[in-house]
């Protein structure tokens, strides 16, 4: 619909409906963005509205992109780090479709970078937007299924539960074993779900150049972290926070200090490890990096 | 009473009244409580003991009144009109409340450790390991065998659940203690031993608290002092041991006379 209006000359008219959503629509979530980034860290709710794809497809992060994008942006989409799966493919033709703007999978010429469950490798910088598609935003959820309560918990900074889940953890496992949906504190103030990032990437959420938007579409919230925030994974001063990954060099690339999804490459069930960023690891390759698992 | 002229009450409540509609719950409570007393009260069902102990530990909000607490930074404070982060601090710290049914003051799909722990964490506590050692030393006071800190209370027996929510409620160190009904709903072998631990307990800490109970041999036991309700009001207070062996209300001399029969 918006590719035809795009072609009108008259200027006012022609961003009407751009990237899917009606004006009003796109300006009540900027709100919601403008009033997160103000508070960080606290879920503003917002009213979620139908996309032409199901919820599980991040919806809540299509919203927020579709709301932040203009006409000169740069898209990428990832999903789990890669820009190919049927996911992130269909998020992005939609919209090269409906707003009509530039896409690309490189990290550095991307302007809004929409993704599940991965932070890019190499590191953002100032005037990107980073927006992430987000399940369940209330970290205080696996505890206390009452919305009413939670609310007032974060209202009053009553953030006990958290660590007694991560002292669950310990107790049963010896260590802290939530290895995904790293809880953190955002600015000494709110407990803040980070969506399901694996806490490889959790430090990465911390003093960022660009601005983190998190969308949970069925759930009805946005969150944000301005550029710079100060954002701290809860632990015990006797289990600290630490950061894994794999003990492997990526197979193809080479690289020791990327996140790596264990990949099954033939039918005798042999396993490599891979860059789980395919923009990262096509690009350290471009320049020449060589891993012991290429052919 | 002369005995405390100089000392200030530690909780100190002034015309406290409850109405859930045309209903009374209690009306017009007056009263102070002592560092390192406790205080009873009885009555039958539905006389307002609940209502006034809620009033008391800020579940709920009187209609009229107010609750003094000795805070231990300002002093004495109407904690009526504290603000709800103060109160829930209060609650956290200074207070501990055992509910009758330990479903209601536990979190049962979590260890004992946890349960234990939950109060320490949320004042602070960042030390697993210590966190820990004072699961296992209050498992311990409590009589729970130390072995089970990792199991759920869903596992546990009725008894030790309830010892389970007092050491939960005890491992602050707070200083006014709320109960309702803490026996309830037990055996009565079980009740025995609950109410030993909790005489030891409140001799050793010092405890001062504020018992509601049915049970006429639980305050015998536990309350230096008593008050009787009835229909919401009080009829008759005093030391524990003149109430019960010269009741001078009617309703009080009924009460104790079919406790005797038991
Ligand atoms: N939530 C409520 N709504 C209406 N009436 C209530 C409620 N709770 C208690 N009551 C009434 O208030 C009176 C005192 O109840 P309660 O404080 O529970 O007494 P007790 O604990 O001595 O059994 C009773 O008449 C009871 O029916
Ligand atoms: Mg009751
Ligand atoms: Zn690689």
């Amino acid at each position: 619909m918006s590719g035809c209006m795009r072609q009108e000359p008259d200027g006012a008219r022609a961003d009407y409906n751009f990237a899917y959503l009606d004006e009003q629509t796109k300006r009540m979530i900027r709100r919601a963005i403008l009033k997160g980034l103000a508070i960080p860290g606290y879920q503003v709710p917002f009213a979620s509205r139908e996309m032409p794809m199901p919820y599980g497809w991040g919806t809540g992060g299509v919203q927020v992109s579709a709301a932040v994008m203009v006409p000169e942006d740069r898209f990428k989409v990832i999903d789990q780090g890669a820009d190919d799966t049927t996911n992130a493919v269909s998020i992005r033709a939609f919209f090269e479709r409906t707003a009509g703007v530039a896409t690309t999978t490189r990290t550095r010429e991307a302007s809004v970078i929409q993704t599940r469950h991965r932070i890019p490798e190499e590191p953002l910088r100032e005037g990107q937007i980073l927006v992430y598609q987000v399940p369940i935003p209330e970290p205080l959820r696996f505890l206390e299924p009452r919305e009413s309560e939670t609310r007032k918990l974060h209202a009053l900074e009553d953030y006990g539960l958290m660590h007694v889940k991560l002292y669950e953890d310990i107790a049963r496992h010896g260590h802290i074993a939530t290895a995904y949906d790293y809880p953190v504190r955002v600015e000494a103030r709110y407990v803040m779900d980070p969506s399901p990032i694996p806490k490889f990437d959790t430090p990465k959420l911390a003093d960022c150049p660009a601005i983190q938007l998190f969308g949970a579409g069925r759930e009805q919230r946005i969150h944000a972290l301005p550029p710079y925030t100060r954002v701290v994974p809860l632990d015990f001063e006797d289990h600290p926070f630490e950061a894994s990954k794999p003990d492997h060099p990526c197979g193809l690339c080479g690289a020791t200090d990327s996140y790596l999804d264990e990949v099954i490459v033939d039918d005798a069930g042999g396993r490599i490890f891979v860059c789980s960023d395919t923009d990262h690891c096509e690009a350290r390759r471009d320049s020449g990096h060589v891993g012991e698992d290429t052919a | 009473m002369s005995a405390h002229a100089e000392m200030t009450p530690l909780l100190s409540v002034r015309g406290v009244s409850k109405r859930y509609g045309a209903q009374i719950g209690c009306a017009d409570m007056s009263f102070d409580l002592y560092p390192g007393e406790v205080m009873g009260i009885v009555g039958e069902s539905g006389s307002g003991k609940s209502t006034l102990l809620a009033c008391l530990a800020g579940h709920l909000r009187p209609d009229t009144g107010s609750v003094l607490f000795d805070t231990r930074a300002d002093g004495l404070r109407d904690t009526v009109r504290m603000s709800e982060p103060e109160r829930r601090m209060m609650s956290r710290t200074d207070w501990a409340f055992v509910h009758q049914n330990p479903r209601d003051g536990l979190r049962m799909a979590v260890s004992a450790g946890g349960n234990v722990g939950e109060r320490l964490m949320a004042v602070g506590a960042r030390n697993y390991g210590d966190i820990r050692r004072s699961a296992v030393d209050w498992l311990d006071r409590v009589e729970i065998d130390t072995g089970r800190i990792d199991d759920r209370p869903s596992t546990f027996s009725g008894g030790m659940q309830q010892r389970l929510q007092i050491a939960r409620n005890l491992v602050t160190g707070p200083r006014l203690v709320f109960m309702d009904e803490p026996t309830g709903g037990l055996d009565v072998s079980v009740q025995a031993r609950l109410l030993d631990l909790l005489r030891g307990l409140v001799r050793d800490m010092g405890l001062s608290a504020i018992i509601v109970t049915h049970d006429l041999a639980v305050v015998r036991l536990l309350a230096d002092r008593l008050m009787v309700m009835k229909s919401g009001c009080v009829v008759e207070a005093g030391l524990t041991d003149q109430v019960l062996d010269d009741p001078q209300h009617a309703y009080t001399q009924l009460l104790v006379s079919s406790v005797l029969q038991v």
